[in-house]
């Protein structure tokens, strides 16, 4: 007989409210660099290179207190495996790859590019996946 | 887990790939640098300075010279000028007010601070006065205040010229004055939008119809857009009489201090060139500014090779840049600019004392000191030679940095330390 599940345990839970804010606040930013980012490509108007870096301290900001919550999530878990290790690996590749972005952004005029706007839309892809991943707690092998 | 190995590898190569960046231990100096090719790592090298008291101890000079300080707890000293009966005038101040743009300016702009000083720009100019010719600058008077961060001194047609950092203003002065007379009065409005680069070199031609002012740009290399380029990264002529002023050479990212070369008329000025291309890039240089001359800025340097930083690209001006005519090292930080003359002594006669202020984009750092280039028939010829020296010890403690460099025609160098915010007097010994 197969035991059964009465409690639904807090990491298999959806993201509280602060959690929330946090991880889909993040997307809005990361796109929102990635759109001033192609604005500077095709302008060389500096001033969209200039929000670009601000809109990613915002989404590198909110992205690593959702990380928090995210290896908070992890180390409750049992087993460490699964859609809690799969948000948490997702965020943390962003929040990586978000820093390295804010690092390109830091170069003076064009250096930026094309580094800077390749980033942008990885990173991009990622908070995407990782805000999936994360509001979904029974994805990723759950049973 | 391996994904997350893989980044933290990924993110910790990007980061040594920053650090690595050492830069040759002998600098390319001369007419003929060689240049590498442009390296930048994700962060871009710094090395600050740890500011230091001198305490007991003073800069080095070479055998046969001494060096006294002769005004200390200034308000930070820039340039220096000798009037024709031997007093010293001082300018003294910080100007600047570039807003942050990026959260980079926030950071970089609190990193720099620390190698700087932290007493408030005096916006004034100090006279100092030797009376007995013993050494010993007895008087020191404040000889005008409320000015806006003064940089460029000059004297001519019995006035007193300084390029404050928003304008160009004159002194009526009369011989043995320890004080202005009177308020200053404008010759003409300098361009001072945003002033990034906000010293206001000044120099006169010899028979005091021109003043040249040192504009420096609004940027490293076009960060805040080209538009806050007009008027920038020039040296203007300016009719002493009518204050007209016109371009008279241009792409000279941070023309720091100018001179006339004696008996030619010639002007020349030591330039600041530009950053982040990694450590043995671009050297700042020494060189003749050729009226109606473009030298590069900021579409390339040393000559054709192009800073793919700018966009749009301009291949015209790229063709039309001149080479400069001596390199000084990358980041040195020329600050300070004279001619020599017999009095220094035979080895120190024919050439230029220039100023360091030092670097902060290189892991090895360069400058702090000042030193002679040597010239010949009238050219920069052969290797420079250190003239002042140890404000910078080989564990990062700096106790100063040079700026201005003036030859006081009874056989001394003034220099002035905006770090320790003192005046050096450096004599020939008798």
């Amino acid at each position: 007989m197969t035991p059964v599940t009465t409690a639904n345990p807090a990491y298999r839970s959806p993201p509280g409210t602060l959690h929330a804010i946090l991880l889909a606040g993040s997307v809005p930013l990361f796109l929102g660099a990635l759109l001033n980012d192609i604005a500077y490509s095709n302008t060389y108007q500096i001033q969209w290179s200039n929000f670009a870096s601000w809109l990613i301290a915002g989404g590198l900001l909110l992205c690593g207190l959702a990380l928090l919550f995210a290896l908070v999530n992890l180390v409750r878990a049992r087993p460490k495996t699964g859609q809690p290790l799969t948000y948490f690996l997702l965020l943390l590749a962003t929040f990586v790859l978000g820093l390295i972005n804010a690092f390109q952004h830091a170069k003076d005029a064009w250096a930026v590019m094309p580094g800077g706007l390749i980033l942008s839309v990885i990173v991009f892809i990622l908070i995407c996946a990782a805000t999936w991943v994360g509001f979904n707690p029974r994805m990723g092998g759950v049973k | 887990m391996k994904r997350s190995k893989t980044l933290a590898l990924l993110s910790m190569t990007l980061l040594l790939a920053a650090c690595g960046e050492k830069g040759a231990e002998t600098l390319d100096r001369g007419a003929d640098p060689k240049l590498p090719a442009p390296q930048r790592g994700l962060l871009p090298s710094m090395k600050i300075a740890e500011p230091s008291a001198w305490g007991d101890q003073k800069p080095t000079v070479p055998q046969g010279y001494s060096v006294t300080a002769i005004a200390t707890d200034l308000k930070i000293p820039r340039q220096t000028l000798v009037l024709p009966n031997g007093d010293i005038i001082v300018a003294e101040g910080r100007g600047g007010s570039a807003a942050k743009l990026k959260p980079k300016d926030v950071i970089a702009g609190y990193i720099k601070a620390q190698g700087n000083t932290k007493v408030k720009g005096g916006n004034r100019l100090t006279l100092l006065r030797d009376a007995d010719g013993d050494g010993r600058y007895e008087v020191q008077s404040v000889f005008a205040e409320n000015l806006n961060a003064p940089y460029g001194l000059a004297f001519a047609n019995n006035k007193l010229y300084v390029a404050n950092q928003d304008a160009l203003v004159s002194f009526d002065y009369q011989e043995g004055q320890t004080q202005a007379s009177g308020a200053p009065v404008t010759v003409t409005q300098l361009p001072s939008e945003i002033n990034h680069h906000w010293t206001k070199a000044l120099t006169v031609s010899p028979d005091g119809r021109y003043l040249y002012v040192g504009i420096g740009s609004n940027s490293n290399i076009t960060e805040r857009g080209m538009e806050a380029e007009v008027d920038r990264a020039m040296v203007w002529q300016i009719d002493a009489a009518t204050g007209a002023y016109k371009p008279y050479a241009t792409g000279l990212r941070n023309p720091t201090a100018l001179a006339i070369q004696p008996g030619t008329g010639q002007l020349w000025s030591v330039v600041n060139e530009r950053d982040e291309l990694g450590p043995d890039l671009v050297p700042d240089y020494l060189t003749s500014v050729r009226e109606g001359g473009f030298y590069g800025w900021p579409y390339s340097y040393w000559g054709q090779n192009v800073d793919p930083r700018v966009k749009p690209e301009n291949p015209k001006k790229v063709a039309a840049a001149i080479k400069p005519d001596y390199s000084l090292g990358s980041h040195v930080a020329a600050l300070g600019l004279d001619f020599s003359e017999a009095s220094m002594g035979e080895k120190f006669a024919d050439g230029v004392f220039v100023g360091e202020h030092g670097s902060w984009n290189r892991s090895d750092p360069v400058g702090y000191k000042v030193i002679f280039v040597p010239f010949n028939n009238g050219r920069p010829a052969g290797e420079p030679i250190d003239f002042v020296t140890g404000f910078r010890d080989a564990d990062g403690k700096t106790r100063g940095r040079p700026v201005g460099v003036t030859v006081d025609p009874r056989g001394a160098l003034i220099v002035a330390d905006d770090l320790a915010n003192t005046v050096w007097r450096v004599t020939r010994n008798r």
